[in-house]
């Protein structure tokens, strides 16, 4: 039984290499349907990718808490010259031991400072921060030490930098110890982490730290420059007053973050008079960027069918043209006692040989333009074993669906017409 | 005489062409019997071609009975007689009808393919054949490479692949001229020697002659028959 298959087969190509150049026009549908999903599939894959790995930089066991600046703060209360608004040191007290399975509470202030060190100097994001900053943010540790809960206890002048500040500040000399100028207060380098890589942004969400930042004690923070915060801007001076900027809280799985965000809204809504401030949940972002992938493969799945559709249509035209051309071909096998089932395997094989021919053209198709869009672009992609499996799956089954009629036609042809043609 | 090898009881034939109801065969009853090489004559419409897909289990009667070997096969269905056409029957047609894109090996293999032989064996049974109508030299051509002669010997040998005792020809020399359409006769005559029943429609009264019986045929009855 094999080797009769095999036989066909070997038949059917010939007979199919006799018409190469329509062979291989009619499968072209097929060609281009397969390789652009193959193609679209492992750019989407590699773009998701970028994502999903972006948003786990944020911790799926994180939710992150900013301050938000209300347009219409304080200029309703004329008593206050500037507005009050954002999270407060009180705010980060109450979340700690407030629900269980809360980990870390991480309380930072975001201040854009001028360092100074010798004639370098750079504008930096001056981040003032509990010692647990560290745990939750994950910076490997380049040289020195992290500061610690004693230091922030202290109010000790102690900075650490990334490796990028550090390099732009300590250019020519990289030793420790160094004292820093930011704005008017003097740091002590004690040590340097890895910066954060800056991927394009693929989400609302930025990564916690930054490649220009200077971490501090947060008491320190708050004791050198207080909570009013002054921003120039177009000659005009805008001040606020602001305790804390971001506040991050681990906590101990994954599975708790939905219902800890929720009750951490109701916390600080029955504290807040006004929303000034965000929830943001990486978790969800993770969850919206999964839905967002299936929408994307139903759009593409929808488009792989459509074009598969009309490969296949096209495959029909030319077994429905083939079957005319040798209706003398199925008489003469007729006659010689071929069964109506022999003649539709016979034109079933031709056609399926034809789909799979145009689907392993296709995969070859699909497999190559993604790596020449990564070679000459950054876009990262991935193509999926699946995908290449499941196109070649389709192509058989499109060959089968749409070769099942011809076959059918040409086994129901009467014999005796068939040979007089 | 021998058994039939082919018995007719009132066998009738009527198609419609168009709205017109044509009455092809006629409560036609005939024997053939084994180791027979009969004519089949008559005008154009006389009902011959009728007769010989009948024959040939390509077609079935409106009425009456088909006995093939014994068998009666007039109430078959397409796929019991596609196997008896592959089993008990060889073709021989007037423009050779070989599958043009495979090979004079393949072409001839092609009942045996069907009859499910592997493939070692159906080889061997091809060289065999194709020696047996002088084209052992030819196995690998296609049909078109070929003289009309060789062509019509190659179906011949495709006829013989299922060693089938009838064997059914549709002026098997109608194509050809005179010198190759001897060539083809003496085969045919040989076959019949070694036993085959040979049923041959033809035109030509000197082909006729060389079989060993013949019947006319007109207006769907068989009006004469010699000897």
């Amino acid at each position: 039984m094999n080797s009769r298959l095999r036989e066909e087969i070997l038949t059917g190509f010939k007979t199919l290499w006799l018409h190469k150049l329509r062979s291989f026009l009619t499968i072209l549908g097929v060609v281009f349907g397969v390789g652009s999903v193959v193609a679209m599939l492992a750019i989407g894959a590699g773009a998701s990718q970028q994502t999903l790995e972006q948003i786990e930089r944020l911790g799926s066991r994180n939710i992150l808490i900013r301050s938000v600046k209300l347009e219409a703060a304080g200029k309703a209360d004329t008593r206050v010259r500037f507005p009050i608004y954002g999270l407060k040191y009180a705010d980060a007290e109450r979340f700690k031991g407030a629900f269980s399975g809360i980990e870390q509470v991480v309380a930072m202030k975001i201040l854009e400072k001028r360092a100074r060190l010798g004639g370098n100097h750079m504008d930096l994001r001056l981040v003032g921060t509990t010692a647990n900053w560290f745990d939750v943010v994950e910076q490997p540790l380049l040289a020195g030490r992290l500061f610690t809960a004693e230091d922030e206890r202290m109010q000790r002048k102690v900075c650490v930098l990334t490796r990028y500040t550090a390099s732009k500040l300590l250019a020519n000399q990289a030793t420790l110890g160094q004292l820093i100028r930011i704005d008017s207060q003097l740091f002590e380098v004690v040590g340097i982490v890895d910066s954060a890589d800056t991927v394009a942004g693929g989400t609302s969400m930025q990564t916690p730290d930054q490649v220009m930042d200077a971490y501090v004690p947060l008491s320190t923070a708050r004791a050198s420059y207080g909570d009013i915060h002054v921003k120039y801007s177009a000659g005009n001076r805008e001040r606020s007053l602001i305790e804390l900027h971001q506040i991050i809280l681990q906590l101990v799985e994954p599975a708790l973050v939905r219902s800890a965000a929720r009750s951490i809204a109701t916390t600080l809504e029955r504290f807040h008079d006004q929303k000034d401030y965000a929830i943001d949940v990486p978790l969800e972002l993770l969850q919206q960027t999964e839905r967002t992938k299936r929408t994307f493969s139903i759009v593409l799945g929808s488009i792989a069918g459509i074009s598969l559709i009309v490969g296949g249509i096209g495959i029909m035209n030319i077994m429905l043209a083939s079957v005319t051309e040798r209706t003398q071909e199925i008489g003469i096998r007729r006659a010689i006692g071929a069964t109506k089932g022999m003649i539709i395997r016979q034109f079933l094989i031709e056609a399926v040989l034809l789909t799979v021919t145009g689907g392993l053209l296709g995969v070859a198709f699909g497999v190559g333009v993604p790596s020449v869009v990564e070679h000459f672009t950054d876009m990262p992609t991935q193509i999926s074993l699946l995908s290449v499996v499941f196109s070649l799956i389709i192509s058989i089954l499109v060959g089968l669906a749409f070769g099942l009629y011809p076959a059918w036609k040409a086994a129901h042809l009467d014999p005796i017409r068939a040979l007089r043609r | 005489m021998s058994r039939p090898v082919v018995e007719l009881q009132a066998v009738s034939k009527q198609y419609s062409v168009g709205d017109q109801w044509v009455q092809a065969l006629c409560e036609v009853s005939y024997s053939f019997y084994a180791g027979s090489f009969c004519a089949i004559q008559g005008q154009s419409g006389s009902g011959k071609s009728t007769l010989l897909h009948l024959l040939g289990c390509l077609d079935r009667p409106t009425s009456g009975r088909y006995l093939l070997n014994g068998q009666d096969v007039s109430q078959m269905d397409d796929h019991q007689l596609s196997a008896v056409r592959l089993s008990q029957i060889g073709f021989i047609f007037q423009s050779f009808h070989l599958i043009p894109q495979l090979t004079v090996r393949q072409n001839i293999q092609l009942p045996l393919t069907y009859l499910g032989w592997s493939s070692e064996q159906a080889e061997a049974r091809a060289q065999e054949l194709g020696a047996l109508v002088d084209l052992a030299s030819r196995m690998d051509h296609r049909p078109l490479q070929l003289s009309g002669g060789q062509q019509q010997r190659v179906a011949i040998a495709r006829a013989l692949a299922n060693d089938p005792e009838l064997i059914l020809a549709d002026e098997p020399t109608g194509n050809l001229d005179s010198a190759t359409g001897k060539q083809v006769m003496d085969v045919l005559l040989q076959l019949n020697q070694a036993g085959k029943t040979i049923l041959m429609v033809t035109h030509t009264p000197e082909i006729a002659a060389q079989a060993s019986s013949a019947i006319h045929m007109l207006d769907g009855v068989i009006d004469r028959e010699s000897p």
